[in-house]
């Protein structure tokens, strides 16, 4: 079995989602009063898909206007680039699209693009159209997936398949960038990593379930 | 005894019967409870950032004068300042509503501009709403142009007028040469802090001092340049006057609004001091050492912060010292965002104090599950992110094997310590700073102050009590003060600063005795209560 080891940014603007996507596909849980993030918080996952053990380091960034100087930072290195937009905004879709341009013209090597139209559970108010985002990520060679943090709709299928598109780029591109683990002697040092990243997540998860409890309602 | 004969009559709300006591306590000065040589904060004396901040207003205001001149105006001013402000007793008001800072032509411009806002057509103005109207301190933020960034009760959209008129009043003073500090109507105090190319605004009807508010604003104008330094402050209005600030600080109007929360009910920014979380020495001297150990590359400081902004340790680099004032900013920013309790984080930050200019870069981390302390790294390389979550590793391991986090954890759910501990009968609260460490204590608030209106008053007594000691004009050493629901005394030495609070019938050589039997108390208990040996990188 070969182990992978792969970045990903999450991009997007302010109060999209970003922190509860990752949050419940990285802690399995759903919390309506997540904290505007500050900075980057830094998760890490594992799954193992197609005989590979994939481990995921994630970058979910701030979606504030006075840190988006600081992104260049997180996509620089980063073989994937979630780009979150709330389905009921019409300026968060547009905001991916300036994101994309940066990364285009700022990352060289090959990032895999998957655009999120989150919120799904609040399709009544809809904006963006999934045919018009569909088209456009398309257009930029993109995945597409339509989420819903508050249901767990459509997020194990979108990092599936970002994992799947991973494992295919280190298989036809040796220069991703991406880690790859062959043999049993590094893979032994690989779980060792993974295992670490599994007891961090762990943690999380009751984290947040205490956080719920006690804060403020303040999700923007 | 520099104090001279009480004459004036003390300030609102406070009944008579106020002397200046004529017995020496003990002299402790020697070996003021809780001092130490130790570099780990900057000593901090209470305003200086207030008399820094008059200085450069004024030398701002005044550029090319003389420079003698110069100084002994701001001496006078400053002298003005802490006079007028403490006849603010009800009786005073008529008298003192027109404020020598404004000239007499500046308040007729002003009443025209009120006299515009009563028009109709602004019926949507927050200042509109009784409710509004009511709140007792008013903090706002415009730029420069009188463009709206912050107002802490209701919405700065609908104070565009309002915001205007303070920005009128600012600049028309400023024509002449002059800066606007303060004016008080009724019992109304509105203080001024103009920072270019921000301008700040308290408008209270609270105990505090306008020297008091005037630091309220320093702290908030502090939390701004902490977000965005002041270099990118000054640039951003250089290049465009009318920007609107708001685009930028997105997101960081909680932050203000915790701060100022804080600052309505924390003593850590009243006294220019830490408090820190009681712990057995040798504890501490192991958390010390755990994080001195994992060092990592560029990292200048290490900060451990337990619940309710409590200081655990600071670890820092030999040559710097970090002030109180940033610490604070720094707590602000874990209280007020529980963002950094899912997951390690990585986030920009400014030390106004430390350099106004330039960001410092913050792991920011929870060492356990139940979140109960906060561990900041902070770096001046903005790379290092997995360095230091290796060094975070590293810590939590070592404090886990020396079951240092489960001491933290038991003195936090322990809370402070109970007055009676000490075992002075009349002694109902207090707050003792060690001046050279910039560390206080305090002990915990127990009936009659169980309520939170019973708090606040007594937050606004000691309010009173610091403005008084601290007058610039007549500076106390020691202050007795027999009020009817409780009798407090102040007293200042070069190593201390002491704020207690007895029974209101407490006689003075008891409360002298008391508070002699405290300071011993506090000497015995200095290892715990403060931090007196830090660690270095």
């Amino acid at each position: 079995m070969k182990s992978i080891e792969a970045k990903i940014v999450v991009l997007g603007a302010q109060g999209v989602g970003k922190t509860s996507v990752v949050i419940r596909y990285v802690g399995k849980l759903f919390s309506k009063h997540v904290s505007p993030t500050i900075g980057a918080s830094f998760f890490t996952f594992k799954m193992t898909v197609d005989d590979y053990r994939v481990k995921l380091q994630l970058w979910d960034t701030a979606g504030q206007e006075r840190f988006r100087s600081m992104a260049p930072m997180y996509y620089r290195k980063a073989n994937a680039a979630l780009l979150v937009y709330d389905i009921t905004c019409r300026e968060s879709f547009e905001n991916i699209q300036s994101w994309v341009d940066e990364l285009k013209k700022n990352v060289e090597g090959t990032i895999i693009m998957c655009v999120i139209g989150n919120k799904t559970d609040l399709a009544s108010r809809r904006e963006v159209s999934r045919e018009k985002a569909e088209q456009y990520a398309d257009s930029i060679n993109a995945l597409y997936y339509e989420t819903s943090a508050l249901t767990n709709d459509g997020i194990q299928e979108a990092f599936l398949q970002v994992s799947l598109s991973l494992i295919k780029l280190s298989q036809t591109d040796k220069s991703s960038g991406l880690t790859v683990y062959d043999g049993s002697a590094s893979l032994l040092n690989a779980d060792g990593i993974i295992e670490d990243g599994m007891h961090d997540m762990n943690n999380h998860r009751r984290r947040t379930d205490s956080e719920d409890s006690n804060t403020p309602a303040c999700c923007s | 005894m520099a104090a001279t004969a009480e004459v004036t009559l003390p300030a609102q709300q406070l009944p008579p019967a106020e002397a200046i006591v004529e017995v020496t306590p003990d002299d402790m000065e020697g070996s003021a409870p809780g001092a130490s040589e130790d570099h780990m904060l900057i000593a901090a004396e209470s305003y200086e950032d207030i008399n820094v901040a008059i200085d450069e207003q004024y030398q701002r205001g005044k550029v090319g004068d003389e420079k003698d001149k110069g100084k002994n105006e701001i001496e006078q001013s400053v002298r003005k300042l802490s006079i007028d402000d403490r006849s603010t007793t009800p009786s005073d008001e008529g008298r003192e509503t027109p404020k020598e800072e404004v000239s007499a032509e500046g308040k007729e411009r002003s009443n025209s501009m009120l006299g515009n806002r009563d028009r109709p057509q602004h019926v949507e103005e927050e200042c509109y709403s009784p409710e509004w109207r009511q709140r007792q301190k008013h903090v706002f933020i415009l730029s420069e142009a009188g463009k709206p960034i912050y107002t802490r009760h209701g919405n700065e959209d609908k104070l565009v007028t309002t915001m205007g008129v303070m920005q009128a009043l600012v600049s028309f003073v400023q024509d002449n040469d002059d800066n606007i500090r303060f004016m008080i109507a009724g019992s109304h105090k509105f203080v001024f802090l103009n920072r270019p190319p921000v301008i700040l605004v308290c408008v209270a009807h609270s105990a505090e001092s306008t020297q008091q508010l005037l630091l309220h604003l320093t702290y908030v104008y502090n939390q701004i340049i902490s977000v965005l330094t002041f270099s990118q402050l000054s640039k951003i209005f250089e290049k465009k006057r009318n920007y609107d600030l708001r685009r930028l600080l997105t997101g960081t109007e909680k932050f203000l609004d915790n701060l100022i929360n804080l600052m309505d009910r924390d003593a850590m920014f009243l006294l220019s001091a830490v408090r820190c979380l009681p712990l057995a020495s040798s504890i501490r001297d192991i958390i010390g050492q755990s994080i001195a150990q994992a060092k990592a590359k560029d990292l200048v400081f290490a900060i451990l912060v337990g619940r309710d902004n409590q200081l655990v340790t600071v670890v820092r680099m030999k040559e710097h010292s970090l002030h109180p004032a940033d610490l604070h900013l720094v707590f602000n920013l874990v209280d007020a965002s529980t963002s950094f309790q899912s997951a390690e984080s990585w986030t920009p930050i400014c030390l106004p104090k430390f350099n106004s200019n330039g960001y410092l870069h913050a792991h920011v981390s929870y060492l356990d599950e139940e979140c109960s302390a906060c561990l900041l790294l902070l770096s001046a390389d903005r790379d290092v992110f997995f360095e230091l979550s290796e060094a975070r590793q590293k810590i939590v391991t070592r404090l886990n094997k020396y079951g240092c986090l489960q001491a933290v954890r038991e003195s936090l759910s322990k809370g402070s310590y109970k007055v009676a501990q000490i075992g002075i009968p009349d002694l109902r609260h207090f707050m003792y700073k060690s001046k050279s460490t910039a560390q206080y204590t305090s002990s915990e608030l127990e009936a009659p102050y169980m309520e939170e209106g019973e708090r606040h008053r007594l937050f606004g007594m000691y309010q009173y009590l610091h403005h008084r000691v601290h007058n610039s004009a007549r500076p106390l050493k020691i202050l007795f003060h027999v009020g009817s629901k409780e009798t407090m005394l102040g007293w200042i030495t070069s190593g201390f600063e002491l704020y207690a609070t007895f029974g209101p019938l407490v006689t003075k050589p008891a409360a002298i005795n008391a508070i002699n039997k405290l300071l011993r108390w506090i000497k015995k208990e200095e290892d715990r209560l403060f931090i007196l040996n830090s660690y270095t990188y």
